[in-house]
Formats: C-alpha cells, sequence, structure tokens
C-alpha cells in the first residue's frame, strides 16, 4: 500500500514540477546540435545568429496601414523599427516608392536620395549603396553602407569632388582606374542632384 | 632542528612562546629557494631577506594587474558602444536567408576571429576548439575543410596540428581602431583568395562583462543559396521574392552574398574585440586578488620569520648572560 502511494506521488510532483530554466528558447538548428553531439558530446555548440533574431511579426491576413522600416548602418541603426507610410528607396533601376503590403522584393541600392514619408514629415537621407529587403509581412530592411541626412551634405565640396572624379576619368588609363574615376563621378553626380531634385 | 634542541636545553619558560617546528616547515614549503642559515645580519636564524623579495615583486605584480584591469574597462566602454550599435547590421541578413548552421556542402572555410594580445582568459581556446569541431563535422568524403585566422593566438594554437589546411592568417587587425572599410577590404580579401561553399564565422558574441557566447554565423555562396532555395526547407521562400536590380538574378544574389559576409564580420570582430576586453578585466581582476592573497601570506610568514629571529637573539642574550653570572 504504501509502495503504491509513494510511486503515484513521485509521478505527480515529476509531472507538475516546471522548472526555471526552461524557458521557451527559440528552436535553435536542431540539426546542428545532434551532428555537434555525435562528434564532440563534451563541448557545449555554439550558438547561432538564428537564436538571437528579434522575433519578426508573422504575415498578416489583410493589408497593413503601416510599413515597419529597419534603416541599419554598420555604426548605427537610423530606424529600428519604426511605423511609417511609405518609403521611397534609390534601386539600381531607379526610385522605387515601398508600401504597406508591397510584394516581397530584393533590390540592390545606388548612391542616391532615400525618403521616409511619415504623414506630413519626410526625412531625407543620402545612402552611399546597400540593399533593401521587403518581405511579406510589411517589413522593410534597408542596410547601407553610409548615410547622411541631406541637409548635411556641402555643395561646394560636392562640386569640387564632381570636377575632380571628371578628370581623373579622363585621364584614366587602366581599367581599374576607369572604374574607380566612375565610381566617383557617378557618387558626385548623384549628391549633385540630391542637393537640386 | 638545533634551534629547538636548544631551546628546549634553556628555559622552559620560553618555550610556550615560541614554537619553531611549524616555522621551518612552512618556510620549506612556501619558498622554493634553499633557507639562508647565515643572514646578513649574522644571526644564526633564517633570512627574512628572501621574503621581503617576494613580498616586493607580488606587490609590483599587483600593481601591474590593477593598471591592466582599468585599461581593459576602458578599451571595453569604448568598443562595446560600436558592437551595440552593429547589431542591427546582420539581423536582416538572418530573417531573409535564415540559419544554415547545418548545411551540408563541399568546401567549407571556417574563419576563427581571436585575439592578438595574450592574458585574457580562455576566449581564444574556446574559438580554436569550436573551430576543430567545425572542421571534423564536415569531414568525409569528398569535403574539405580550410582556416582563414584573424589574430595571432588563433594562430598558434591552429599551425601546430592544421597547418597544412590553413588557407590564410591576419594578424593586427586592431592596430588602428576598427572600421567597417578595414573589415570590407578585409571580407574582399578572403573571398578573392579562398573558394567557398559555406564561410563559418567562429567567434565569442559579448552577452556581458562576465559572459561570452561562442556563435557560429554562416555564410553561403550563391551557388549554394539557390541550390538550398530549389531544395525548400528554410530558404524555399526566396524564390518568392522579386529581385530588382542588376541585369541576372545570380549577379544580384553574388552581391548579397558578398555583402552579407561583410556585415557580419563587421560584426563578428566588433563582438570579439569587445569579449576580449571583458575576458581580461575579469582575468586581471582574478589575478590581482591572487596577488593580495599571496601578499597576506607571506607578510604572516615575514612576521613570524621576523619575531624568530629576535627571540633566537634574545635567548642567546640571555643564556649567555646567565652563563657567565651563573
Amino acid at each position: 500500500m504504501f509502495r503504491r502511494a509513494t510511486s503515484t506521488f513521485l509521478s505527480r510532483a515529476a509531472a507538475t514540477r516546471r522548472f526555471s530554466t526552461d524557458v521557451a528558447t527559440p528552436a535553435a538548428d536542431s540539426a546542428f546540435v545532434e551532428a555537434w553531439k555525435k562528434v564532440s558530446p563534451n563541448l557545449d555548440p555554439p550558438k547561432t545568429p538564428f537564436e538571437f533574431l528579434k522575433p519578426r511579426p508573422p504575415v498578416p491576413t489583410t493589408l497593413p496601414t503601416k510599413l515597419t522600416v529597419n534603416f541599419v548602418l554598420p555604426y548605427s541603426s537610423q530606424l529600428a523599427a519604426k511605423e511609417v507610410d511609405m518609403v521611397i528607396v534609390p534601386a539600381t533601376t531607379g526610385q522605387m516608392g515601398v508600401l504597406p503590403g508591397h510584394v516581397p522584393t530584393i533590390a540592390e541600392l545606388k548612391p542616391g536620395v532615400l525618403s521616409v514619408h511619415e504623414g506630413n514629415d519626410t526625412t531625407k537621407y543620402f545612402v552611399s549603396s546597400g540593399f533593401v529587403f521587403i518581405h511579406a509581412n510589411s517589413v522593410a530592411d534597408i542596410i547601407a553602407v553610409e548615410a547622411v541626412p541631406v541637409d548635411q551634405i556641402d555643395a561646394s565640396l560636392v562640386q569640387k569632388g564632381l570636377q575632380e572624379f571628371t578628370q581623373k576619368l579622363n585621364s584614366a588609363s587602366t581599367d581599374l582606374e576607369k572604374a574607380e574615376a566612375q565610381i566617383g563621378v557617378d557618387v558626385h553626380s548623384a549628391l549633385n542632384s540630391a542637393l537640386t531634385g | 632542528m638545533a634551534m629547538a634542541a636548544a631551546m628546549r636545553r634553556e628555559g622552559k619558560r620560553l618555550a610556550p612562546l615560541i614554537s619553531s617546528q611549524p616555522i621551518n616547515n612552512t618556510l620549506r614549503s612556501s619558498l622554493t629557494s634553499p633557507l639562508d642559515q647565515t643572514s646578513i645580519g649574522g644571526a644564526r636564524s633564517i633570512s627574512t631577506q628572501i621574503v621581503r623579495n617576494r613580498m616586493k615583486s607580488v606587490k609590483n605584480i599587483q600593481k601591474i594587474t590593477k593598471a591592466m584591469k582599468m585599461v581593459a574597462a576602458s578599451k571595453l566602454r569604448a568598443v562595446q558602444t560600436r558592437a551595440e550599435n552593429s547589431r542591427g547590421l546582420w539581423q536582416p541578413f538572418t530573417a531573409l536567408l535564415g540559419d544554415a548552421a547545418s548545411v551540408d556542402v563541399k568546401k567549407n572555410v571556417v574563419v576563427t576571429v581571436s585575439s592578438d594580445k595574450g592574458l585574457c582568459g580562455g576566449i581564444n581556446s574556446t574559438s580554436v576548439k569550436i573551430s576543430r569541431v567545425l572542421s571534423k563535422l564536415n569531414s568525409g568524403p569528398d569535403k574539405e575543410t580550410k582556416y582563414v585566422i584573424l589574430g595571432e593566438k588563433a594562430k598558434a594554437q591552429l599551425i601546430r596540428d592544421s597547418k597544412k589546411d590553413i588557407a590564410l592568417s591576419l594578424t593586427e587587425l586592431q592596430k588602428n581602431p576598427l572600421n567597417y572599410t578595414q573589415v570590407s577590404v578585409l571580407a574582399d580579401d578572403i573571398l578573392k583568395n579562398v573558394e567557398y561553399d559555406a564561410l563559418r564565422i567562429v567567434f565569442n558574441k559579448f552577452h556581458s562583462v562576465v559572459q561570452f557566447i561562442p556563435t557560429v554565423s554562416t555564410v553561403l555562396s550563391p551557388e549554394i543559396v539557390e541550390r538550398e532555395a530549389e531544395a525548400g526547407g528554410k530558404l524555399g521562400e526566396l524564390d518568392s521574392y522579386e529581385i530588382e536590380g542588376g541585369e541576372t538574378k545570380s549577379e544580384v544574389l553574388q552581391n548579397l552574398s558578398e555583402f552579407q559576409f561583410s556585415c557580419v564580420m563587421f560584426n563578428a570582430v566588433l563582438e570579439n574585440a569587445c569579449s576580449e576586453q571583458g575576458a581580461r578585466m575579469s582575468a586581471m581582476d582574478s589575478s590581482s586578488r591572487n596577488a593580495g592573497d599571496m601578499l597576506d601570506r607571506l607578510t604572516l610568514t615575514y612576521n613570524r620569520t621576523r619575531q624568530a629571529s629576535i627571540t633566537t637573539e634574545l635567548i642567546e642574550i640571555i643564556s649567555g648572560a646567565s652563563a657567565l653570572t651563573g
């Protein structure tokens, strides 16, 4: 009689006890962890970036009203999960407007002006280049190497740079020099049009 | 031994005050150099000079490690803000392409990020151990793993047994403060010189000043990305994305993969630099604490030695005086 009582008591306790360490961790790559354990059972497997990723909103069923924008640079996150109405990005194929519910796209950027429209405010940045990912859940990730607010650009330096690079392009001999000078000309003329237009 | 016998012969009243046996034992165990039976003073006792020298050197070590800890703390503050700001950089890529740590490819390249300077705890050994296991994981017929090493410490460890697998090694990354241009040139170098299907970057992610998490980030080459997208699974949704720009899809994917590599490298190098400074801080902290403990023990030994020699002198004087009078 006592043996049965203790066994039921133990089973009930084990079933209901929850450990505080059983936190819901995002699903680690289980195939990787298992392969690791087979090869090296004593060493803990390293973590992968997926486990540190901030959770993303799921794909909504109806069309969302706002676009969530993440604008990141190597040295800072300019905009992190900001809700806006529209962004216009300078893709290589031209200025591209992104609204909520845009089709999922991967676009490469060329030097140009990025403008973020929120209600009646517009913030303009000149971006050097990068990528933009638009996901199905109306989240736009803009990754650029350099970005400056347009009002911080010095017009005279832009003109000087443009002249310098046009000169270099004309006097370039090797393909590499030509390519570098061409890049300089492109960036400076984009800067120029950003200031004027 | 002679001292004990002498004291037992003379006043029994002095015996409770001093006990020479323990002093002999502790000194023999704490000092490695042979005991000096005749000190400079001429008294027959163990010299306090040795203990004093040791105390001076331990005190200097304590000062140095305390200073190193403060230097590491200030460097950590500087790098930490930049590392945290760069954390947003890899998130879009992982959100788009998922995480392919368990991908099965022929040509693996393990990029190990480590420090140039030592005295930073066990973080470099952890990275090297993980790199070795990754290389074993991906071994098999037809598969090969190459190492690209950043930093002196990992190079020293890996060159011992995997010399032929090291494709490229770079040192002195932190001579100038880390910036994206330097890292992208580095990434370009690696991509040009090493053939790869998957790049696995091993580094220590900075979680807090006392905790560093070994992490591995995987970057796939454009061909493998296409292969995985067709196969379905995590990358299966990639085909649903429209590709704008560039002439062909593969050109954009190539640019994407290179950009991803340079961004992930930038974050990895910054996080590892943070972890290095944090680990150095805690290593130097425990070192100065140990030096303090050792100094306390040595001070006790020094005082005991000093008191024993004074007592011996007193005994000799008294026994000499009583021999004259008595």
